[in-house]
């Protein structure tokens, strides 16, 4: 693995596995970016496809890609904000991800597409937004945009405002 | 001025409007407001002077564990301002030097004493745990607390916490806080806030509150005294304007104030980790993280968060001098080599009002040394720490300990262990509690598996005794 301990951020490469086009073309899928043996589970318990498993609790979460289906219910309760979904509808790349900041962005709105180093790579459109609910308090927000391969890259989004 | 009006986690909802006086100046608090934060909150950064250089000192720790907001209230010297809650008419004044005692004080109220058969000091998340445990076996033990409110620093915890399911993974730790002080509030435990237990002798316990020496005599004692924030040696630590980071998270979390415009952190462990982020959702710019391990020592989720918005962090990087007159100005920061020597040129300098320490905390083991247990320095956990049996209890029979101040770890295991020493005691009064001890232990056993917690379980074989 590269240096992401040393700066703090992983690089695509560094992603343990993605999965196939095909697989995210039916609907968006789940993908960890959880990379450290911490003693955390909430993942795994809060899935009801039992698509996330993981060796005792301080194992690192393994997605069966086929099982997933795409809910976000673990992206939503993920401790470390560590999970994504991706997915392809149409021509259209797409990226669920949390978010825990102000504003929270409408459904509708055009943002940055932030990528894990904050840095822009993008425009897109805000597709779903569901609100924080009142225990996990995170926001989850679905964004789409034209360059389908930015659904590697895509982590944070910025309010164009 | 330093209002934080939106946050994306929290609701803040201010108490009735006081009046309180400050080196003769009329200021403004909130209803169950403490004094520092009050005037903090309306622009004042110096709150004391160092004794013999007169050198300006702000708020370090806002949790009453330090001697920087030592001020004169109603004519007494040196009372922690961040802890004691701003009553109507009130007299604050800075002092100099030691500050000197007036030659009338007006007559304390008696001393009074109370028996107990178990009494708490701390109301942490091992401190709380602890008293529900009591509680669940039909014992009702004493919480003594310093703090105007429970629940130790759970309160300021904003993110989602770890764990499994059992230990309320995903729920955040003000949440969790706020469940523990229900359970508390709602059943018939007694505990006293804003005071503090000085000195113990034997079965007797001295504490002040209000103008007031209280004696609790009690059989048993539980001490769950958390931990407090290093401090660094570096020039200019101590101008106005570097805080602990823990400060910071009292300041934004507790009260909804902004502690600066624009923060350097030092540390990339979870604190410096998770204060940093929890500074961006108050709407603080965060200009960067410097670590002076080559590599981040918090988990890496925790990192991955900050840097998704843009926020560097600097490994192999320290701290070289603060500037400013009456408040932090400029912060610089260099290199350092794998001997951690710095390596010249390499400076960067950060225009920042705000420089956070989150570098480490020290288990705050003054009551336990004073009481005659034996202590043991372990790096590993922090520092001097109590020699103790796996039932937490110390070398002083009566007395066991629970959460930071036995090794600084997690909150989730400062519940358990406050439950297993609990438990522990029970045993000791006759009551069955030896199998639901020993599942708690495993249980702390497996919430320790992952590579993190390596250096505290070597460390625990240094004090833990038969």
């Amino acid at each position: 693995m590269s240096n992401y301990l040393k700066y703090g951020y992983l690089e695509v490469k560094d992603v343990v596995s993605f999965p196939s086009l095909k697989m995210i073309t039916k609907h968006p899928v789940v993908v960890s970016e959880c990379t450290q043996e911490i003693p955390c589970n909430p993942c795994v318990t809060s899935c009801q496809f039992q698509a996330i498993s993981m060796e005792g609790i301080n194992g690192i979460p393994v997605i069966n890609f086929e099982k997933c289906s795409g809910c976000g219910k673990c992206v939503s309760i993920c401790p470390g904000l560590a999970l994504f979904l991706i997915g392809i509808k149409g021509k259209k790349g797409l990226v669920t991800l949390p978010f825990e900041m102000l504003p929270v962005p409408l459904k509708g709105e055009k943002v940055y597409l932030l990528d894990r180093k904050g840095k822009e790579i993008g425009q897109g459109d805000v597709l779903r937004v569901i609100f924080p609910d009142k225990s996990t308090k995170s926001a989850v927000i679905t964004v789409s945009f034209d360059n389908i391969e930015l659904i590697k890259s895509v982590r944070n989004i910025r309010s164009l405002k | 001025m330093r209002e934080i009006n939106i946050h994306p986690i929290l609701q803040f909802s201010h108490g009735k409007e006081l009046k309180f006086t400050f080196d003769g100046k009329t200021m403004k608090a909130y209803e169950g407001e403490t004094v520092a934060m009050a005037l903090y909150r309306s622009g004042i950064d110096i709150f004391s002077e160092s004794p013999k250089l007169h050198r300006p000192r702000g708020m370090f720790c806002a949790i009453g564990k330090c001697s920087s907001c030592m001020m004169r209230v109603n004519g007494i010297p040196n009372v922690r301002t961040c802890i004691l809650p701003v009553r109507e008419e009130m007299v604050v004044e800075k002092h100099e030097g030691f500050g000197k005692l007036p030659d009338y004080i007006e007559k304390f109220a008696e001393p009074f004493e109370i028996n107990k058969e178990v009494a708490i000091i701390g109301s942490g998340p091992a401190g709380l745990s602890a008293a529900i445990t009591f509680k669940e076996f039909g014992i009702k033990a004493l919480i003594i607390e310093e703090n105007p409110q429970l629940g130790g620093q759970l309160i300021k915890q904003t993110h989602k916490f770890f764990g499994s399911e059992k230990e309320k993974a995903g729920t955040r730790g003000f949440e969790i806080a706020r469940d523990l002080i229900k359970n508390i509030e709602n059943s018939s435990i007694d505990y006293i806030t804003n005071s503090t237990a000085f000195a113990i002798d034997e079965n007797k316990i001295g504490v002040f509150r209000n103008n007031q020496y209280m004696k609790i005599y009690t059989k048993y004692l539980l001490i769950a005294t958390g931990a407090a924030e290093k401090m660094i040696p570096f020039p200019g630590n101590d101008i106005p304007g570097v805080f602990g980071a823990g400060a910071a998270q009292t300041l934004m979390n507790v009260f909804g104030i902004k502690p600066g415009r624009s923060v350097l952190m030092i540390g990339a462990g979870n604190v410096g980790l998770i204060v940093s982020y929890q500074l961006l959702q108050a709407g603080i710019e965060v200009k960067a993280v410097v670590e002076a391990m080559p590599t981040i020592g918090g988990y890496f989720v925790h990192a991955a968060k900050l840097r998704r918005f843009g926020v560097p962090i600097l490994t192999s990087t320290t701290i070289k001098e603060v500037r400013g007159n009456l408040r932090v100005e400029k912060a610089i920061t260099i290199s350092i080599d794998k001997k951690f020597k710095e390596i010249p040129g390499t400076e960067i300098e950060w225009n920042v009002d705000t420089v956070c320490l989150s570098t480490g905390l020290i288990p705050s083991v003054n009551l336990l040394a004073q009481a005659g247990c034996k202590l043991k320095y372990v790096t590993s956990l922090g520092g001097f720490v109590p020699v103790r049996n796996k039932d937490f209890q110390t070398t002083n029979k009566n007395i066991f300990v629970a959460g930071d101040v036995t090794g600084i770890e997690e909150a989730s295991t400062a519940i358990l262990e406050g439950h297993i020493a609990a438990l522990a005691i029970l045993e000791k009064m006759g009551l069955k509690t030896k199998k639901l001890k020993i599942e708690s232990i495993k249980n702390l056993n497996n919430l320790r598996g992952s590579p993190f917690s390596k250096k505290i379980i070597e460390g625990l074989k240094e004090v833990e005794c038969e």
